[in-house]
Formats: C-alpha cells, sequence, structure tokens
C-alpha cells in the first residue's frame, strides 16, 4: 500500500491558557473519509482541538496540515477560505436565536457563497427534510424548538454547504437514548453521502460504537491511545478500560476524589 | 509589599484593557470601512438605537429643560437677571444636557443590550458558529452596531435638544410668567452654530464609544451566566466613563479659547 497522504494531520500541538497546559503534544492523523471519534473525560481539551484545527483559537506550538497545507500561520483570507470546506456542529447547538430555522441553515450559503435567498431557502428545507424536520418548522425561531430538534438543525447547518470535513462536538449530550441514536444515525448517513471526513468529540461510548472508523483517547493534553473501533474493548491500556466502563477507581483520577 | 503589589496588579490590568479595547476599537474602524456592508443590520440597529430609545432620551430632556429653567430662575431673580433664563437654558441643553444626558440614557439601554446580546452569543458558541460559516463576527456584528450608533446619536440628539428647549420654555411660560415670543426670540438669538456643531460632534463621538464598550465587553466575556452579567455591567459603567470624559475634553476643545 502506498502511503496516502492524511487528509488532517496534527503534529505535536501544544495550547495552554495561562498557566494551565490543555493540549501537550497532540499528535493525530485522520485519512480522508475517515470518521475519528476523540473520547476523553470533561476539561481533557477535546473542544478545545478542534478549535485550533478550525483556527478559533491559534495554537503555540506544533503543525496542523490540512491535505499537506500548514493551516497554523494562514492569513485570516486564506483562513476564511479554507473554513468553507469545513461544516461544525456545537455542542449546545450554537443557532443564532435572532435568525429563523431555515436562516440558520442557509446562513453559510447566503453569507460566505453568496447564494440568494430563494435558492438558499430551497436548499435550506431540503437539509432539514435530510435530518428528519418537515418544512413547518423553517419559520419557526431556535427557541421554539425542543433541544434535539435543535441539535437537527444544527447539524443540517453544519452539512448546508456541503463540506469536505465536518466536525461533532459532542452531538449526544443532553439528549435522551433515543433521541441520540437518531442524531447518531443521522449523521452516520449523512456522512456517507457527503463522503466526508468527521472528527467528533464525545464521551457518549454508544456515539463512538456507531459512528467511529477509528477511536483516539484524549487525556491531559496528549492522545494516550488510537485504534480501529473494534479494538477500544479489547485496548489492554488501563485508563481506556476505565473510561469506557465508567469507573471512578483506576489510573484516571477525577480531581473531585483528591483530599 | 503587598499593598504595592495591590497597585502594581491594578495598573498592569488597567494599561492591558486599554491595550486590548484599543486593538479592539481599531479592528472594528478597520472593518467598518471595508466591504460587505450589511445594511439591513444596520438599519435593524438604527431602529434599536434611535426609534425605541426615543421615549426615555424624550422624558430625560423634557424633564431636565423644566427643571433647568426653574432653577436657573431662582438663581438669576436674586440678580434681577431674569432675562437670562432662556439663554441659558438652550446654551445649556444644546452644548451639554442633551448630548451628555442622550448619551447616558442610550448607554444604559444600548450599551448594557449589546454586551447582554454579544456575550450570551459568545458563551453559548454563536460567535464561534459565525466564524465556521465564514462570515466575520466584526463585520457582522460589530461593525453594523458602530455605524448605527454614530449616524443614531447626533439625530437622536436633535431630538433631546429640542424637547429639553421646550421643556425650559413650558415652565418659563406657564409658571414663571415669562412672554412665549419673547422667550423664544432671545433663544433663537443666543443659539449659535458653534453650539450645534458641538451636540452633533458629541453625539456622534458618544455613540462611537458607547457602542464600542457595548461591543468589546460583550465579544470578550467569559464564564456563563455570570460572565455576561459582569460584561453588562462593566460596559454601562465604561460608556458612561469615556462619555462624561470625552465630553469635558470635547468641551475644552472648543469652548476653552472663548
Amino acid at each position: 500500500m502506498t502511503i496516502e497522504q492524511p487528509k488532517i494531520s496534527i503534529k505535536n500541538l501544544h495550547k495552554s491558557f495561562g498557566k494551565k497546559i490543555v493540549l501537550d503534544g497532540i499528535n493525530l492523523d485522520v485519512a480522508a473519509g475517515e470518521s475519528v471519534v476523540i473520547i476523553g473525560g470533561s476539561g481533557s481539551g477535546k473542544s478545545v482541538l478542534l478549535k485550533c484545527i478550525l483556527g478559533l483559537l491559534q495554537p503555540e506550538q506544533g503543525q496542523i496540515f490540512l491535505d499537506g497545507k500548514d493551516v497554523v500561520p494562514m492569513s485570516a483570507r486564506e483562513r476564511k477560505k479554507s473554513l468553507s470546506r469545513f461544516g461544525m456542529l456545537f455542542q449546545g447547538g450554537a443557532l443564532f436565536d435572532s435568525l429563523s430555522v431555515w436562516e440558520n441553515v442557509a446562513f453559510g450559503l447566503i453569507q460566505a457563497k453568496g447564494m440568494d435567498k430563494e435558492e438558499a431557502r430551497i436548499i435550506a428545507v431540503e437539509k432539514l427534510g435530510r435530518v428528519g424536520l418537515n418544512a413547518d418548522v423553517a419559520d419557526l425561531h431556535p427557541s421554539e424548538l425542543s433541544g434535539g430538534m435543535q441539535k437537527r438543525v444544527g447539524l443540517a447547518r453544519a452539512i448546508a454547504g456541503d463540506p469536505e470535513i465536518i466536525f461533532f462536538d459532542e452531538p449526544t449530550t443532553g439528549l435522551d437514548p433515543i433521541m441520540a441514536d437518531v442524531i447518531n444515525r443521522l449523521i452516520v448517513e449523512c456522512v456517507k453521502d457527503l463522503g466526508a471526513t468527521t472528527i467528533t468529540i464525545t464521551h457518549d461510548m454508544s456515539s463512538v460504537r456507531k459512528i467511529a472508523d477509528k477511536a483516539a483517547m484524549i487525556f491531559k493534553g496528549k492522545i494516550i491511545w488510537q485504534g480501529p473501533r473494534d479494538d477500544i474493548d479489547h485496548s489492554g491500556n488501563d485508563y481506556v478500560e476505565q473510561f469506557i466502563h465508567g469507573r471512578a477507581e483506576g489510573p484516571i483520577q477525577m480531581d473531585v476524589l483528591k483530599p | 509589599m503587598n499593598f504595592l503589589a495591590t497597585i502594581g496588579t491594578f495598573v498592569i490590568s488597567a494599561f492591558a484593557s486599554l491595550g486590548n479595547i484599543s486593538i479592539f476599537a481599531y479592528n472594528a474602524v478597520s472593518h467598518i470601512f471595508r466591504p460587505p456592508f450589511y445594511f439591513g443590520l444596520i438599519w435593524q440597529q438604527m431602529l434599536h438605537i434611535g426609534y425605541f430609545s426615543l421615549p426615555v432620551v424624550g422624558m430625560t430632556a423634557l424633564f431636565t429643560g423644566a427643571a433647568l429653567a426653574q432653577q436657573i430662575y431662582l438663581g438669576s431673580e436674586r440678580f434681577n437677571a431674569e432675562g437670562t433664563v432662556a439663554a441659558i437654558v438652550v446654551i445649556g441643553i444644546v452644548r451639554e444636557l442633551g448630548p451628555v444626558l442622550g448619551g447616558l440614557m442610550v448607554a444604559g439601554r444600548v450599551s448594557s443590550a449589546m454586551a447582554a446580546e454579544l456575550g450570551t452569543m459568545r458563551v453559548t458558541e454563536q460567535i464561534d458558529a459565525l466564524v465556521t460559516l465564514s462570515t466575520d463576527p466584526f463585520k457582522y456584528l460589530i461593525a453594523p452596531r458602530i455605524i448605527a450608533a454614530v449616524i443614531t446619536m447626533p439625530l437622536l440628539v436633535i431630538v433631546a435638544n429640542t424637547i429639553g428647549v421646550f421643556g425650559g420654555f413650558i415652565i418659563a411660560t406657564e409658571k414663571l410668567g415669562f412672554n412665549e415670543a419673547a422667550y423664544l426670540q432671545i433663544t433663537v438669538d443666543f443659539l449659535e452654530w458653534v453650539d450645534i456643531r458641538s451636540s452633533l460632534v458629541k453625539a456622534a463621538v458618544f455613540g462611537f464609544f458607547l457602542s464600542l464598550m457595548g461591543s468589546y465587553h460583550g465579544y470578550n466575556s467569559r464564564g456563563g451566566a455570570q460572565g455576561v452579567g459582569r460584561a453588562t455591567t462593566d460596559a454601562v459603567v465604561s460608556s458612561f466613563i469615556m462619555i462624561l470624559l470625552t465630553n469635558l475634553l470635547i468641551t475644552i476643545t472648543l469652548f476653552g479659547n472663548e
């Protein structure tokens, strides 16, 4: 097999806030079309990693290659162009509450791609249908929707521009198990349709089992284990074992247990 | 030692904020003059800032103008100089009270609202979402607010000045027994172009600072509901300080050599 260039390649990434080190030398490769799920406890730096890749945060050290091109030193204009290839589903949905549902979904199409409103609305309604929402909700405001519906609108917004790369930040957090499964399925279907490369961060093991091709665990700013999804149940790694079984006892000590 | 450390920390953080605000202001202003322009959003903000502030600004001006006329009458009566009431009211309102009180009322209403809205957008990741949708938050959120405030404040202050002078007129003619025509004649005679010009310049400057402070504190808010609350308070307090400070500077610059 020839060495294929990874879609996203992260090399020795460091990021800290003041004295607090959040990312301490992350190395991760994501192949084109692959779905990588990153697991890890709350505050382990998962969201920060995604924000560094998107350029929302500037890392202190390290490189992030996108199709072989380092995105860290990019100018604002180049970054804007590169961002149009991304879609992101935020943890809380992050829908614009001053806009209606369809305007949220069509936002990127209208603002970044300069599509006219009529056309964008048609696509928005189509994308809403894609995530199982009918045209009735298009004119509602996000505050009128339930949590699960907001997540679905967020998903529709993330896929609206047919992105090559999609990030999902805790897509099932705060949802009941059935809605979580609905979201997981939608993610798998949408990703398959688009052929997109995805990184999902979660601490929901059912998400890992449904969406991941590859899983990686982040702990104290480092990737301590990575491998194919099916290996996660016999990883031989104490940290991973403790995490997937949700035990309080083990090598990972929560601060709350310390005296 | 502890005492010195406290002062040192305070001074350093004060200079750091000043630097951050300056960088923020530079970014905001540079985005104001570069396309794309969001005219719909500017118009929406103008309605928010201007039209919906009319009642509160109008009332403030009316009552202040009336109270001013009453007090000047009581003061000038002792020197048999009642004739100066109209002149002092119009100059006091147009040069100082109209723009300053208008600015403070709008700051209380609008700067806080901007900080709360942008702060909530920050903590709910809506600002990050904007960036991922290839939209610059400075262009989409901040530039329209500043443009709208700078355009709207002078218009609002013209209304405030008119109502303020009218408030004085009512008290003077209805309660203090001034002749209506004579009062208006003195008002018109004493009002100069420089007064109106300073009033409008002040209004525009105050509009800039109150929207800048609202945007800055909201955009940089951290830490959930508490952070948004703090941003709102900081926005209003810093807007007030900037308005009073720049008012003094403009007054000294324009009238200090007369």
